[in-house]
């Protein structure tokens, strides 16, 4: 039951939203992800003594043979955990805003978290498909909504792009639904044997879905500008969460469904993955835009997951799904602090920066901590993953490994070039006015620091998830053994 | 039909017409003793044709509820308005059950004739007028095909009984090949599947408001299932199918781009409608195109997903001021439970999950996977579907995101309440599609 609770709670308390307004939405949301989290950490309990009993199945359409199949194993329980840490830090970050017609808002934001969990819960391929689009469409109301100003077009673009590559995906999931006796469910379409030719072509409807979520060059023409125009506690739940949804997808469903396309094809994803990273990075160096500048720097990252999945073996696959949580915490980090930088002095554009640790150390610290982590420092989180997916690239190939490892030399160089032109350097009228930060950004932000060191110098406990009971069968299904 | 005869009080008029379709509802739920005909087995009574004409008649019951007080802002005659349409039903009746292509003349005429007076019921206005002249005579030029198309099919077969035929099995003549084809066309033109969609946007457009949305919904269904019954049923089986099939997969091509395409170009919400149904009616040659089970269930699906969700949103529409997209500016504030409905009627015609929209969809396309060589043209269809929510989110984008005054007149409770009740059908068939199709 655990399992549906972690869907049922935000859908209903999002509805319920809906009806609420100013403060009383945003508390309910609060305790609403805070409930949500509970009940991970339950689960994650039960997980470690019975994995089994977080399967949930009951009948939805019989007459297609679709059910309601959810369960948890090491790779949905790493991104519930972060799905359900992300939306409390959120939440609490913006406890001191006041968005128009909160009770929409938060409604909304608990709706898409609703479909994600939906998302990482299926094991049943017309569900995954429903949840999937469940996600998009609250996220579509509120970057249009409460985005910038030119968020419809921009916000209309993402919804498109992603509406189509999902479509897509239905044609391939119907395809091999047709191929079975008449269910969705993983464990009947990972075990169908379909040919080599079938596989090929199926490979790219179900790849070019996830490239557009993920997203992967050249798919990825939608992010830049949405993460720039939406608002952004979206913006957060997008590139921290959402994102994961096309990597998820491509190592539950892809790669276990279609092994041998994904076989045929791997070299063509690693290459664009390699051709994203690289191109990200250098134009991330170009940027005076701070949300911009993150949001290539993240294209950049996701590429070198991306890579790292179609590589294949089991360093890089456990690197992929520990640099999948780190770099969610991270990033919402990064947003947390651009977030009060551009509510304080109104503008995110670097020029216009300067001298913001005399004024505000704590912020100043903070950001400074949460860059490096997302650079990959040792005894940050963000190492461990990147370490694992390097060492597992460089086994499957050593010049992709070596192509996109020039990818940590310019992300130092962005990152720190970002760092010295907002942190160092003289206050100017604009920033000499800065205060520093408040009650819930602070704590939101003690909370990710806090879990950068930890899990840092202590990795354990995530890779215990990804090498511990349960995902045994999802990496082994993933290496085809 | 003829209760202005008795009844003066034109208000009241809506109510008699609303009991008379409950009272058809039931009298077609008793009709479950399936399998038997009548009329000479010209016409055949089975769960598919009881189910179908439930649709048809819960669809037209909605219909009198949102759109019934509409009827008097047209003309005088209002109780002639309802009457034409129990007549339009009465036809539709046939259409899911006639085994006979004498039935099926008939069924196409009765529905057919009464639609051109209802486009030209807005007698002062000169596009109503154009719209019903050029509805009957392109109307009537489809007859005369129609009509050759019977007479080849009987040249060559001796029978006008539609399972009496036997096309399936051995060679088939060139006469039969022709009347098949005519067949086809004159109900291409029918269901304005391009290239015989030109009458359509100028029809909608033209003819009042009110009339528009039962031809675009209740209307066009019936006219699919009438194809689909005449192709599945007579024209298949052996290797006949494949004499058409690729015609239509060619014709159900052509509306899909054309329907989506000029929808986009659209600056009345009116006209983009009209174009979407052409669109829609791309996605229904799916299910014909593909003959299997999933098929039937797929159009059945389609004609209640559409027939709801488009009657809804021309309910919302004979409220509104103005019919441009900048006249849905800033509905959202001003009406915030009309929008949000009007955005559920919307994301079911995009064909997005949790709404009946998704699984019409869903079921049609299934059916064109399931038989093999069509992998194109659903590739082309979900293409084609992606285009189709630029269309439609136009209209939400008006609601929710532009500023505006929008204002929709005349929005009493119990039509927010009817609109509600469209929604909740809308989208408990977008989860539990089984609800409807357990019938089967």
């Amino acid at each position: 039951m655990l399992t549906v609770l972690l869907i049922l709670i935000p859908l209903v308390t999002g509805l319920i939203t809906f009806g609420l307004s100013g403060r009383g939405a945003k508390v309910f949301s609060l305790i609403s992800s805070l409930a949500t989290l509970a009940v991970t950490l339950a689960a994650w309990a039960q997980f470690r003594t019975a994995p089994e009993a977080l399967r949930f199945t009951a009948e939805w359409i019989p007459q297609l043979g679709s059910q309601i199949n959810l369960g948890l194993d090491g790779l949905s329980l790493m991104l519930v955990l972060l799905t359900t840490i992300s939306f409390p830090l959120i939440f609490t970050t913006v406890l001191s805003r006041n968005y128009e017609r909160s009770g929409a808002f938060y409604g909304l934001m608990l709706l898409s978290q609703a479909g994600m969990l939906g998302v990482f819960l299926s094991y049943d391929a017309l569900l995954f498909y429903v949840f999937w689009e469940l996600a998009l469409i609250p996220v579509y109301f509120l970057c249009s909504m409460w985005g910038g100003e030119k968020a419809i077009p921009v916000t209309f673009k993402f919804f498109v792009y992603t509406f189509a590559g999902s479509l897509l995906m239905l044609v391939g999931i119907i395809y091999i639904y047709f191929q079975t006796e008449g269910s969705f469910s993983w464990q009947t379409f990972t075990s169908l044997h379909l040919s080599n030719d079938e596989q090929s072509w199926l490979f790219w409807l179900f790849f070019v879905a996830f490239a557009i979520k993920m997203p992967v060059f050249p798919f990825h023409t939608w992010q830049p500008d949405t993460y720039e125009q939406s608002p952004t506690p979206v913006t957060m739940v997008l590139s921290g969460v959402m994102v994961k949804m096309g990597l998820f997808g491509v190592m539950r469903w892809l790669k276990p469904v279609l092994p041998a396309g994904a076989d045929m094809w791997q070299e063509a994803a690693i290459l664009l993955s390699v051709i994203g990273i690289i191109y990200a990075s250098c134009i991330a160096i170009m940027q005076s835009d701070l949300k911009k500048l993150i949001a290539y720097s993240s294209i950049a990252h996701i590429g070198l997951m991306s890579a790292a999945i179609f590589a294949g073996n089991e360093q890089s696959l456990a690197g992929v799904q520990v640099q999948m949580f780190n770099h969610g915490i991270n990033i919402i980090g990064l947003w947390i602090i651009i977030e009060v930088i551009e509510q304080r002095l109104g503008t995110k554009n670097m020029q216009q920066l300067g001298g913001i640790a005399s004024v505000a150390p704590a912020l100043s610290i903070l950001l400074v901590i949460v860059s490096l982590a997302n650079i990959a420092l040792p005894l940050t989180n963000g190492f461990i993953g990147e370490f694992l997916m390097f060492s597992g690239l460089f086994q499957h190939n050593v010049w992709f490994a070596a192509v996109s490892a020039i990818a940590i030399i310019l992300a130092a160089v962005y990152m720190l070039r970002m760092l010295q032109k907002v942190l160092f350097g003289e206050t100017n009228a604009l920033t000499a006015t800065t205060t520093d930060l408040k009650g819930g950004e602070m704590l939101a932000l003690v909370c990710i620091t806090a879990m950068i060191f930890v899990l840092g110098v202590y990795p354990k406990p995530l890779l215990e998830l990804v090498s511990g009971t349960g995902i045994e069968n999802t990496v082994a299904a993933l290496t085809g053994r | 039909m003829f209760v202005g005869l008795v009844v003066k009080q034109k208000q009241y008029i809506k109510y008699f017409a609303i009991a008379g379709t409950v009272l058809a509802f039931i009298a077609n739920l008793l009709d479950v003793q399936q399998g038997y005909g009548v009329m000479h087995g010209m016409v055949e009574v089975s769960s598919f044709s009881v189910l179908f004409n439930a649709i048809a008649i819960a669809s037209t019951a909605l219909y009198f509820l949102l759109c019934g007080s509409a009827f008097e802002k047209v003309g005088e005659d209002v109780a002639d308005y309802f009457a034409l349409i129990f007549f339009i039903l009465a036809g539709i009746m046939l259409t899911g059950a006639y085994s006979n292509l004498l039935m099926l003349f008939l069924a196409i005429e009765i529905i057919s004739i009464p639609q051109y007076i209802l486009a030209g019921a807005d007698k002062k206005n000169l596009k109503s007028n154009e719209a019903s002249l050029k509805y009957f005579l392109m109307g009537s030029f489809t007859t005369g095909i129609l009509l050759m198309g019977i007479a080849l099919i009987y040249g060559a077969t001796g029978t006008f009984d539609l399972r009496e035929m036997g096309l399936g099995t051995g060679e088939l003549s060139p006469l039969a090949l022709c009347g098949i084809i005519l067949l086809g066309f004159s109900l291409a033109f029918k269901v304005s599947a391009a290239p015989f969609h030109f009458w359509t946007p100028d029809v909608y457009d033209g003819s009042p408001t009110v009339f528009t949305a039962f031809m675009a919904t209740i209307v066009k269904a019936a006219s699919f299932i009438a194809f689909m019954r005449l192709f599945h049923v007579s024209f298949s089986g052996g290797n006949i199918s494949h004499h058409w099939q690729l015609i239509l997969a060619i014709i159900t091509a052509a509306t899909l781009i054309i329907g989506n395409l000029t929808a986009v170009f659209q600056q009345s919400v009116k006209r983009m409608l009209a174009y979407s149904s052409i669109a829609q009616a791309g996605f229904m040659l799916f299910a014909i195109v593909a003959h299997n089970e999933m098929s039937s269930q797929g159009l059945i699906l389609y004609a209640a997903a559409y027939s709801v969700a488009t009657i809804g949103i021309f309910a919302i529409l004979l409220k509104m001021n103005d019919y441009t997209f900048d006249g849905f500016n800033g509905l959202a504030r001003r009406q915030p439970l009309v929008a949000v409905v009007c955005a559920i009627f919307l994301f079911s015609l995009a064909g997005i999950p949790l709404t009946a929209g998704f699984f019409a969809k869903y079921f049609v396309l299934s059916a064109a996977v399931q038989q093999g060589d069509l992998l194109w043209l659903v590739i082309l269809g979900v293409l084609c579907a992606a285009i189709s929510a630029y269309y439609y989110f136009r209209v939400i984008i008006a609601m929710y995101f532009k500023p505006g005054e929008a204002d929709a007149q005349g929005v009493t409770p119990g039509f927010k309440a009817m609109l509600v009740v469209a929604a909740a059908i809308v989208i408990v068939l977008g989860i539990f599609p089984n609800l409807l199709l357990q019938f089967l």
